[in-house]
């Protein structure tokens, strides 16, 4: 069980090193969809027998992460009509050679601090810690707007895997709105990305500079 | 079940104003709730409830210390509101009325939350709901900032949540059941794990801090109160921020309990000063007016996180300046929500003389000024002595010498653009000179209403006030001597 668990979060955390390497935004959103695709089938590994609540958590975070925002951001991508590059601040090499060393201080990270036996041998902390900074990344050296999207969306994938070691303890429902929320924040965004464009005809987040001191 | 009312008639009221057909009628919503609110949130502090150990929310002590006061902010800035939709009737107000209903009923639960879990989920919301508030008047800067407020913000809250985890985990690695309830962690106390309990402090303190603004994660501030309407920054400046402090002060409360006291004192003070003196050096040289508001919030951030790493004393003091900053910030945004339509510009490079143009306003807004910058008599002053008096009875004079040369440099900043604008001869960007603004009650009366309550507070703090405090305080442990 394990076994294939640290698989696919060793997947997951592959598909980070990806975004951060693709220079064409369709690309960046589809490697931010199948990592929050992988991650909705991890908690029904994690579960021993099948409760219908982390089943219904598994579907529904599949279904929001793999399909609804993806389609959301490629909408948006399309009412934009923007060119696909995706325009790096910082350079696809050092953004990358950033995010795998992002994951190796992630893994030393995960040493230093305690973990339950359960969880000694899982990847789900240092899985966890690497995605949240190469979200990061992608979030402060990319310049159009739905790659910094993107990288929020990373973000919160990391956020959610670390949530997984809660997922026996927390209730439900706490579960259950963060979900909700997460969704509507990258909702909102997709909107805000919309206006911004009807406004500025780009989607280049370097444009917004007119507040200032 | 009062508790529970507070949270629940605005967010009704905000559905039955998304369903209500008058457009000139429906701004009559604000006032309605926002009185029922205030007059139960008056009644709730009065009459305490007590509360269930295991209640998911309620009117706690901490709550009662900051929650009338929110209350009173929304109904005063809600009967600026039917005025000043009325100004702006080319604007359709559905998605506003109802964003700022539903974000009282937010800023009610998070305030009431007994659980780290609900109280982000709260956080989160609110953020949600304030970006159609900064959105409202649809300018190109206007979407700058509600795109920098929720980039910004939403990253914010994310760390927030992270921080939610590793204390759960905390809780669970040390034994415990990963209960999110405070209670229950405060229970727990040092059997938290110690390297999560110290992430979770960094990772809370960095999102909530966030949400509050304290330097330097303050960045979405300037922009966010620089375009949104006068009353949606006077509530974000003492609603939303008011709530990260909250936030902040229950996380401190565990942590304390499982005995890193001396970290959260230590981590808070720095960034309380650290925000006071980048404060201090934007307000010395920004052009706007808004966006110096904007600075005096980051600043007086700073003031609060000062308040509450001395503890004690210092907390108490915190919480009494909570209530006079935002009160008297909403004078300063009201009026300078008047000022800015009458001179269709913020920046002292394109306006000057507002003293003739709209004097009513512009007196307000010098008499806030020296509100805000702490002088007596007005609640500022004595809220800011009190923090002050505090470093010394903490022997820390190096706090209170960076604390006072701040507060010094505020007032020149401030002093020095405030007169810019208000003194001079007649100068806007939008209409001929010589022509005076009609100054509606409607558009005055609330920001005189906050110099009179910041007035209030300052000569005569109610003892009910008082005991609502120093109950809060108590709530919180003491620093070790």
């Amino acid at each position: 069980m394990s076994g294939a668990m640290n698989l696919l979060i060793g997947l997951a955390m592959g598909f980070s090193l990806v975004a951060l390497a693709s220079s064409r935004l369709p690309s960046v959103i589809r490697a931010a969809a199948f990592q929050g695709m992988i991650l909705g089938v991890l908690p029904l590994l994690l579960e021993a027998k099948f409760h219908w609540l982390v089943v219904a958590v598994a579907i529904g975070t599949i279904t929001v992460k793999g399909f609804v925002i993806p389609s959301l951001l490629r909408r948006a991508l399309r009412a934009a009509n923007i060119d696909r590059e995706v325009e790096p601040l910082l350079g696809f090499v050092p953004s990358l050679l950033l995010g795998a060393a992002a994951t190796v201080g992630a893994a030393a990270l995960a040493t230093v601090l305690p973990l339950r036996p359960e969880h000694a041998r899982s990847l789900l902390v240092p899985g966890a810690f690497a995605t949240v900074v190469c979200g990061f990344i992608l979030l402060i050296a990319r310049t159009k707007a739905i790659s910094q999207v993107c990288g929020y969306l990373m973000l919160e994938n990391g956020i959610y895997l670390f949530g997984l070691l809660l997922i026996n303890s927390t209730p439900l429902l706490v579960e259950a709105g963060i979900l909700l929320d997460l969704t509507v924040a990258v909702f909102v965004i997709g909107i805000i990305v919309d206006r911004i464009q009807r406004e500025f005809d780009t989607l280049d987040t370097r444009k917004l500079n007119s507040l200032r001191e | 079940m009062i508790s529970l009312l507070l949270i629940a008639l605005p967010l009704l009221a905000a559905a039955a104003a998304f369903a209500w057909p008058g457009e000139r009628t429906r701004p009559w919503f604000l006032p309605a709730a926002g009185g029922v609110h205030t007059a139960l949130a008056f009644w709730l502090l009065a009459n305490p409830p007590v509360l269930a150990r295991d209640a998911w929310f309620g009117f706690d002590p901490l709550a009662r210390a900051v929650l009338p006061m929110v209350s009173l902010l929304f109904l005063v800035c809600s009967i600026y509101g039917v005025s000043y939709l009325r100004l702006r009737s080319e604007r359709k107000n559905r998605v506003f009325v109802t964003a700022l209903l539903v974000m009282i009923g937010l800023l009610s639960l998070a305030l009431q939350a007994q659980n780290l879990g609900l109280l982000w989920v709260a956080a989160e919301a609110t953020t949600l709901v304030t970006v159609p508030l900064l959105h409202f008047n649809r300018t190109a800067r206007a979407f700058e900032a509600s795109w920098k407020y929720l980039l910004v913000g939403g990253t914010g809250i994310a760390l927030s949540l992270l921080g939610s985890f590793c204390l759960g985990y905390a809780s669970l690695h040390g034994g415990g059941n990963g209960d999110l309830a405070f209670t229950a962690l405060v229970a727990q106390g040092a059997s938290l794990t110690r390297p999560w309990l110290i992430t979770a402090w960094v990772l809370l303190l960095a999102g909530y801090g966030t949400k509050m603004g304290l330097a330097p994660m303050h960045t979405w501030k300037p922009d966010a109160y620089g375009e949104a309407p006068g009353m949606v920054g006077a509530l974000l400046a003492g609603g939303t921020t008011t709530m990260a402090f909250v936030a902040i002060l229950r996380v401190k409360q565990v942590v304390d309990a499982a005995g890193a006291g001396d970290m959260t004192e230590r981590t808070l003070l720095a960034f309380g000063l650290f925000s006071m003196v980048v404060a201090a050096l934007f307000l010395l040289t920004t052009k706007d007016y808004k966006r110096m508001l904007a600075y005096s919030s980051v600043e007086h951030m700073g003031i609060l996180a000062v308040g509450a790493a001395l503890g004690g004393a210092g907390v108490w003091a915190a919480l009494f300046h909570v209530w006079t900053n935002a009160l008297t910030k909403g004078a300063l945004f009201l009026s300078a929500g008047n000022l800015r339509r009458a001179a269709g510009a913020q920046t002292s490079d394109l306006v000057s003389g507002l003293a003739w143009r709209a004097p009513v306003s512009a007196r307000i807004f010098v008499a806030g000024l020296f509100a805000v910058t702490a002088c007596p008599p007005f609640g500022v002053f004595f809220s800011e002595l009190k923090i002050i008096l505090a470093t010394f009875q903490m022997d820390n004079f190096f706090a209170a010498t960076v604390f006072l040369g701040c507060l010094f440099f505020a007032f020149f900043g401030m002093g020095r653009l405030v007169f810019a604008i208000v003194d001079g001869r007649p100068r806007t960007a939008n209409r001929p000179p010589g022509e005076r603004i009609p100054e509606q009650p409607g558009v005055i009366l609330p920001p005189l209403l906050f110099l009179g309550l910041s007035l209030w507070l300052g000569l005569a703090a109610p003892a009910l006030l008082r005991a609502a405090w120093t109950a809060a305080a108590a709530q919180l442990p003491l620093p070790p001597p």
